[in-house]
């Protein structure tokens, strides 16, 4: 089993303006501290709320964001320091799929053209040879021939995330980031775009970074699950032990909530953000000594908390 | 004695020279209360059905036939003028989207007084007092300093919050919740569904919970109804619902979300994709994603029967 991707310590920071007319500055970490490994042919599912720093995490791993610090190491290489010429080439190894469907499809295209660019870009197959590899593609991705000359105002949200995957698998990638593939689309098609990610998974050796909000949908692609809170990773390990077993109080509320049953704890609005733990505010389980420091994330690679209430 | 009393609800589009039937034949009734949970994927009609019972179609819409019967009045048959009184007033409405549904350029309070002063004839002083009052129940530590702030100084969570200060300041028999908490985080949606709980313990009052989540569902409300394609295609108890659905459709739904209690290695997802209004099929509008399809679910189109009490199903299985 080849290691694909090592993110160790990264951060980001981002500066905000106290005031629209203010000279002075906020800083948000929107990623403090975030580590996590992928190995070939595994899932990750990155689960936590908007505002978590999880979509951060997928831009500054495919470097659309430069990371503030930390390093991310793929396929055995820095890619923070890397000659731009040779980042380049390492680019169609990582692929990425957004959320949107209806805007990352450009309206103007035929379907055909959408997949055959990267392919004609990255001189994956000779001129002469494309029709036949987009048709593979598509069929891949369980669309039939006809749609070869659609436009994507043809075709229903289902079917244009399907396209968004196929472009993604045309370079024959590595690593693929979703973030949060199927989030705008209808239940009943939810299903089927989870099911194409999970055929996929089977398929190929492809290493996946599945980014989305909804636990049910991450629960069934991802072999690890990362939990994250306010840019930081405050549970991680393998599917079941989080899934049956879970240990932070956010876990346990995220996994209740996606059961159905709320719980009935409001934010505690009068506590001052301090040094404490970012998740101090609501937590259920919460001790003097949350308000002091931020838990570090202890436990072994199986299965690892940052939470005090757990020992 | 029912509250609200929705009978074969018709509302159609008319463009050029084509007609959709956004809502075609929707009867349901919300008794006094009760939560009444209307659930389907977008484009279903939902929206159109509540919109409808407050006669707030815009044109090119219009609602072609049906009986609204509220607190023993027709909707449908009163004048522009009778109907404004019932709507904020009798009524009241929540808005998916708490960022739009609000007015940037005045403070929230004033926005819940506007409402309290138009039908309650009282004077901005009083007005005031209550919507402070109103600030307190849907749970803001510091109603006065609220009162005085604008959205953009709120969160999602708390927008939404002053959404449903507005739907109940008049005191409402029902309120219609349109996807209220589609656009929050999941610790503020339950917050917020919490609080919609509560209002309706409290206050008798009625509502109609529109959504496209059916997990919300489960633990919210007494009956639920599924609708498809513009037709109420299953009207359910609820937890009958989640243990038997009877509709085709309702099953692929829930076996399409039933992530965390079972262990298959694939959803069973539904085929196909949602129909457009234009184009829609022949006969059961479900039938070409439907697993159990028979000749005549082609040819005809089956009527909605009550097979249970309570229950109500459209589909030639039953």
């Amino acid at each position: 089993m080849g290691q694909v991707l090592s993110v160790l310590d990264l951060q980001k920071v981002y500066e905000v303006k106290r005031s629209a007319f203010s000279v002075q500055k906020d800083l948000i970490n929107a990623l403090c501290g975030v580590s996590l490994e992928l190995d070939k042919g595994k899932t990750t599912g990155i689960v936590g709320e908007s505002g978590s720093g999880k979509s951060t995490l997928a831009r500054c791993i495919l470097l659309l964001e430069r990371p503030d610090g930390g390093t991310i190491s793929f396929l055995g290489r820095d890619l923070l320091n890397m000659p731009k010429g040779e980042l380049k080439a390492l680019r169609r190894q990582m692929q990425i799929i957004f959320q949107d469907p209806y805007s990352s499809l450009n309206p103007r295209k035929r379907i055909f053209d959408t997949i055959a660019e990267p392919l004609l870009f990255h001189g994956i197959v000779d001129r002469r040879d494309v029709k036949d590899k987009v048709m593979e593609i598509l069929k891949n991705v369980g669309l039939d021939e006809d749609f070869i000359n659609k436009y994507p105002h043809e075709m229903s949200g289902g079917q244009r995330q399907r396209v968004a995957i196929g472009r993604s698998l045309t370079t024959d990638p590595a690593l693929i980031i979703a973030d949060e593939p199927v989030s705008s689309l209808d239940v009943s098609i939810q299903a089927q775009i989870v099911n194409l990610f999970l055929d996929i998974k089977e398929r190929t050796d492809i290493a996946m970074l599945f980014v989305s909000h909804d636990l049910n949908v991450v629960r069934f692609v991802s072999d690890e699950i990362v939990v994250m809170y306010k840019g930081r990773v405050v549970e991680a390990g393998l599917k079941d032990e989080v899934f049956l077993g879970p240990l932070h109080p956010y876990t346990k509320m995220l996994i209740n909530a996606a059961k159905g049953e709320y719980s009935r704890r409001e934010e505690d609005t009068s506590y001052d953000k301090g040094n404490g733990c970012p998740y101090y505010a609501r937590c259920e389980e919460r001790k003097d000594c949350c308000r002091e420091s931020v838990p570090p994330l202890t436990g072994s690679k199986d299965h690892s908390v940052a939470c005090f209430s757990v020992s | 004695m029912q509250l609200l009393d929705v009978t074969d609800l018709n509302t159609s589009f008319f463009i050029d020279n084509n007609v959709m039937h956004a809502v075609d034949g929707v009867s349901f009734s919300v008794p006094k209360g009760e939560i009444f949970g209307l659930v389907g994927e977008s484009g279903c009609g939902k929206t159109m059905t509540a919109l409808s019972v407050m006669r707030l179609v815009q044109p090119p819409g219009r609602i072609v036939k049906g009986q609204v019967v509220f607190e023993g009045k027709d909707l449908l048959g009163l004048s522009e003028r009778e109907m404004e009184k019932v709507r904020g007033d009798r009524i009241g409405m929540v808005f998916q989207e708490p960022m739009s549904a609000l007015n940037p350029v005045f403070r929230v309070g004033e926005q819940i007084s506007e409402a309290i002063i138009i039908h309650k004839n009282v004077g901005k002083k009083e007005a005031k007092d209550r919507a402070v009052e109103l600030l307190k129940q849907v749970g803001f530590d510091e109603p006065e300093k609220r009162y005085s702030q604008y959205p953009h100084q709120l969160s999602g969570g708390q927008r939404q919050r002053i959404l449903i200060g507005i739907a109940i300041s008049c005191g409402p028999s029902l309120v219609i919740a349109d996807e209220p908490t589609t656009a929050l985080d999941v610790a503020t949606e339950s917050q917020i569904i919490n609080l919609l709980e509560n209002l309706v313990n409290d206050s008798a009052m009625s509502m109609i919970f529109i959504t496209h989540n059916l997990n919300i569902m489960r633990k919210l409300g007494k009956r639920i109804g599924i609708m498809y394609a513009g037709r109420m295609l299953e009207q359910n108890l609820v937890d009958v619902f989640f243990r038997e659905p009877l509709h085709p459709y309702s099953k692929g739904l829930l076996s399409s979300i039933y992530g965390l209690a079972g262990n298959q290695k694939r959803l069973t997802a539904i085929p196909g994709s949602v129909p457009k209004l234009a184009e829609l099929p022949r006969g059961c509008k479900f039938h070409p994603r439907c697993p159990y399809v028979m000749p005549v679910c082609r040819e005809e189109e089956p009527v909605i029967k009550e097979v249970g009490k309570g229950q109500w199903v459209r589909c030639y299985l039953y």
